[in-house]
């Protein structure tokens, strides 16, 4: 196995992107993550796309050789696979990309992730979101995909004593980091009081603790390290590429105030990469919903089991806190197109360990982490970036 | 949900039918073709079983935006439900002020309508959960 | 011949109430003289994911359980309603499934407006007498439709009972049993309407108290009984009122009625009207105690039963409906418009 590289990264804005459709966003990610690497396309040995639902939000399987076409690379006929965990479908394409860097087989790959989410109703997108659920045993019988989120966290707060205020102050950070984000869906910032006061979706959540419904696209280019030294002096090393499963249920969970595939990704990633958590600097984490952030920071081992509320609350994940968490903004402020929220994840890491982050840049980013989970838990990705 | 589909699960959303390991004498619902603790040793031991219906409440919310086929019912209460056999599933809860619902609540299965296929379509039916008497 | 009778029961009635006044007061009517004229107070309402076939699963449930009868042995279910959820595919299965009584049994549907829950009884009798089952559950339930506005929308409730029918182990006698049937066009709802027509005080005298009377004279006549050889009386219950005048003609008293009279607290049942109210006098019936139930429906029939408890009842659990009605809690005309499914 050899070591990987990142080359390149690119997003499209995240937002409700009318004019564009899922193949304009495909294009657009892939071709501005290509120039950013400074590669040609016929570099690509290989591409690997992710996206929960393109079947049922626009009618489209098949997304491998549709990649292929919108990026002008079907005439060369490379290898393009869709990979698909639901809201991990991003983090998978990147794994699944590493691994065939790193075993040799392709020397070049583009990874993306895409999600055209508002050609539907806003009923109906939720409806196809409930499917990274268990739709036989959970959604049928009523649950909705925040209404798994808002079990977790009553759990959560029953079992800690973590509060509403706590889950609130997770969306306000995240609110501030996107302000500075130029590509972010929403950019306003937002008080505690406005997470409180915002319509009760699924009891304790409300609709400020719930990320939106969001189009978007994200691509990276990646690449054996000893190559990538032809295209730049800044090696970005991928460190640590894991991923675990879990039930998809939240009934076949073994404990509800944690989501065990995070903790065992984490685990996968700190070995391979041999490193502690208190190592990392930074970290891009899948905060679907507040809860799923505060359960985040201590399920990779930044934070003690019950304390996750009290960091978020006390600014310890702040852009200048110990260790900031999604300084892009998050899935909350930033949007989360389904498919694409892996690989952005990727793409701020590469900004603010390259320091091209801005406004949003923090002092120390040396070693940065994404976590990108599917369901209620049912997949959990990470990978562990490094300025080498 | 298409007929064969809803009518093959008769069993686990009318009577509670899961699955008992054999081996190691664990529950499983909804059924399981083998047992993930003992594996391969549970292996043509998975035996029927009826869920006595009866458990407490793990954790629960309060739904106040509901996926379509559940439109005009919100708000509704549904609960992650730890059965008296040891497994777990997931269910609304009924016929009880939301005030009342509490982590620990006993609580019992009851039969309900659960959705209906339009007004041309089949009605499905399968279980909810009331506060134990 | 081998006595045939109840071997268990069971009975449900949803946890929701509406006041009459409230609907009244919706209407623009004056509630109190409303309930005070009809003998009705409040009725009740099912939720919107309750129907005649959950109410009959829980009340068959109740049946099994109490009576411990193996649903294996139960050969047959019928469930009589006006209000079954299909108009084609019968609820009976949907219940033998749910008990755990399929497939050897024979299952059917009844519709005879408030009475098909007694017809129902009357076929498991004989299926059981001609042994050609072991046990027979018959079971009358609705979740009534009335307009709204109409006249009936005070007292159109929801509920239903099972009666488990058999040889062995019987709690309650069936005596006898005599029907009075006539095409009298009292009470009707044409296929696709979601609501019932009926002959407004033409309810009363040819419709109501005709059958009625009829069939529970012929009973009398038929066993050479009297009413004071009776300890109760159940009848039909459209409203508070219909069974003591029934009662009071032929001759029976305030006391033998009240006990299963439950109209003025839960409405009318319709086809769980009889077979509720039969309930709540086994609740409380002693061994030796003798019951006259007669029901009523569509204007056109009643089915008239003489029955003798047993010494078996007082092993039977028992006080179950009337404890059941107590849990209870009101919602206004727009909840009640929800839980009805009016919007949906």
């Amino acid at each position: 196995m050899r070591d990987v590289a990142i080359i390149g990264s690119g997003v499209t804005k995240f937002g409700e992107l009318w004019e564009k459709s899922l193949a304009d966003l495909v294009a657009e990610a892939g071709i501005s993550a290509i120039m950013d690497a400074g590669i040609d396309g016929t570099d690509i040995d290989a591409m690997y796309i992710g996206g929960m639902s393109a079947g049922r939000f626009v009618g489209q399987e098949h997304l491998g050789a549709l990649a292929a076409e919108v990026s002008g690379l079907s005439e060369l006929h490379i290898p393009s696979t869709r990979v698909e965990a639901a809201c991990a479908s991003g983090g998978l394409a990147l794994h699944s990309g590493y691994l065939a860097v790193a075993s040799g087989m392709y020397d070049t790959v583009i990874v993306g992730g895409a999600e055209k989410m508002t050609d539907v109703a806003g009923k109906e997108a939720t409806n196809i979101l409930a499917s990274a659920a268990d739709r036989e045993w959970e959604a049928f019988f009523g649950a909705t995909f925040p209404g798994l989120y808002a079990l977790l966290a009553r759990y959560h707060m029953h079992k800690y004593g973590t509060t509403p205020e706590q889950l609130a102050a997770v969306a306000v950070k995240n609110h501030h980091n996107g302000s500075m984000n130029p590509k972010a869906q929403y950019r306003r910032e937002i008080t505690i009081e406005d997470v409180l006061n915002s319509t009760m979706v699924a009891d304790p959540l409300h609709l400020l603790d719930c990320s939106p419904i969001t189009d978007g696209a994200a691509s990276a280019v990646i690449t054996s390290v000893e190559k990538a030294k032809e295209y730049t002096d800044e090696i970005i090393k991928i460190k640590a590429s894991a991923q675990a499963s879990d039930s998809i249920s939240l009934a076949g969970r073994s404990r509800f105030d944690a989501l065990p595939a995070t903790i065992e990704a984490a685990k996968r990633a700190y070995k391979q990469a041999g490193i502690e958590p208190s190592d990392i600097d930074f970290a891009e984490v899948h905060d679907c919903f507040t809860i799923a952030e505060i359960m985040a920071i201590e399920d990779l081992g930044f934070f003690k089991k019950g304390e996750g509320g009290k960091a978020a609350e006390e600014g310890l994940t702040a852009l200048d806190g110990e260790i900031p968490i999604n300084t892009s903004g998050g899935l909350k402020s930033k949007g989360h197109p389904v498919g694409a929220t892996g690989i952005a994840q990727i793409h701020e890491l590469l900004l603010q360990l390259r320091g091209k982050a801005d406004k949003r840049q923090i002092e120390k980013a040396e070693i940065g982490l994404a976590h990108n989970v599917g369901g209620s838990g049912g997949t959990a990705v990470i990978h562990i970036l490094e300025a080498i | 949900m298409g007929i064969a589909r809803y009518w093959r699960e008769i069993p686990q959303r009318y009577n509670l039918i899961g699955t008992k390991c054999g081996s190691c004498g664990r529950v499983y619902f909804p059924p399981k073709a083998i047992c993930p603790v003992c594996r391969r040793k549970s292996i043509g031991k998975m035996e029927e079983y009826k869920l006595k219906g009866t458990g407490t409440v793990e954790t629960y919310t309060i739904i106040y935006t509901p996926p379509p086929h559940f439109e005009g019912e919100e708000p509704y209460a549904i609960a992650l439900i730890k059965m008296d056999e040891g497994c777990y599933l997931m269910g609304e809860i009924v016929d009880c002020d939301f005030e009342d619902i509490h982590i620990g609540m006993k609580v019992e299965a009851c039969f309900r309508r659960i959705e209906e296929d339009g007004t041309r379509g089949a009605i499905q039916y399968g279980y909810k959960f009331k506060k134990a008497e | 011949m081998e006595k045939v009778g109840i071997v268990g029961y069971g009975a449900y009635v949803p946890r929701y109430r509406i006041k009459a006044e409230e609907i009244a007061r919706v209407w623009g009517k004056n509630g109190k003289s409303i309930s005070a004229g009809l003998g009705v107070y409040e009725k009740s309402v099912p939720s919107m994911d309750e129907d005649t076939a959950t109410i009959s699963v829980e009340a068959a449930r109740r049946a099994i359980k109490f009576s411990g009868v193996d649903p294996k042995e139960i050969g047959a279910v019928y469930v009589g309603s006006e209000s079954h959820p299909y108009a084609v595919k019968p609820t009976a299965t949907i219940v033998g499934e749910a008990i755990g009584a399929t497939p050897d049994m024979t299952a059917a549907d009844y519709e005879f407006a408030c009475k098909a829950g007694t017809a129902a009884i009357q076929t498991c009798m004989g299926l059981v007498k001609s042994d050609m089952i072991k046990y027979g559950m018959a079971i009358g339930a609705d979740v009534s439709q009335a307009a709204p506005g109409d006249a009936l929308e005070y007292a159109a409730s929801a509920g239903g009972a099972a009666y488990i029918i058999g040889k062995d182990n019987i709690i309650a006698e069936i005596n006898e049993t005599v029907s009075y049937t006539t095409d009298t066009p009292d009470f009707w709802r044409r296929e696709g309407e979601p609501y019932p027509g009926h002959g407004e005080r033409f309810t009363g005298e040819p419709a109501y108290f005709k059958q009625v009377l009829s069939a529970t004279k012929k009973l009398m006549d038929k066993m050479g009984t009297k009413p004071s050889d009776y300890d109760y009386v159940v009848f039909h219950q459209p409203n508070g009122k219909f069974p003591m005048r029934a009662a009071k003609r032929l001759g029976f008293s305030k006391e033998q009625v009240e006990e299963g009279l439950l109209c003025p607290v839960i409405g009318n049942t319709y086809s769980g009207s009889t077979m509720i109210g039969l309930s709540a006098v086994l609740d409380v019936a002693k061994p030796g105690d003798r019951i006259l139930a007669t029901s009523y429906g569509s204007g056109a029939g009643s089915d008239s039963f003489d029955i003798t408890v047993t010494d078996k009842i007082e092993g039977y659990p028992r006080n179950n409906i009337r404890k059941m009605i107590e849990n209870k809690v009101y919602v206004d005309y727009a909840l009640y418009m929800k839980y009805r499914g009016e919007f949906k």
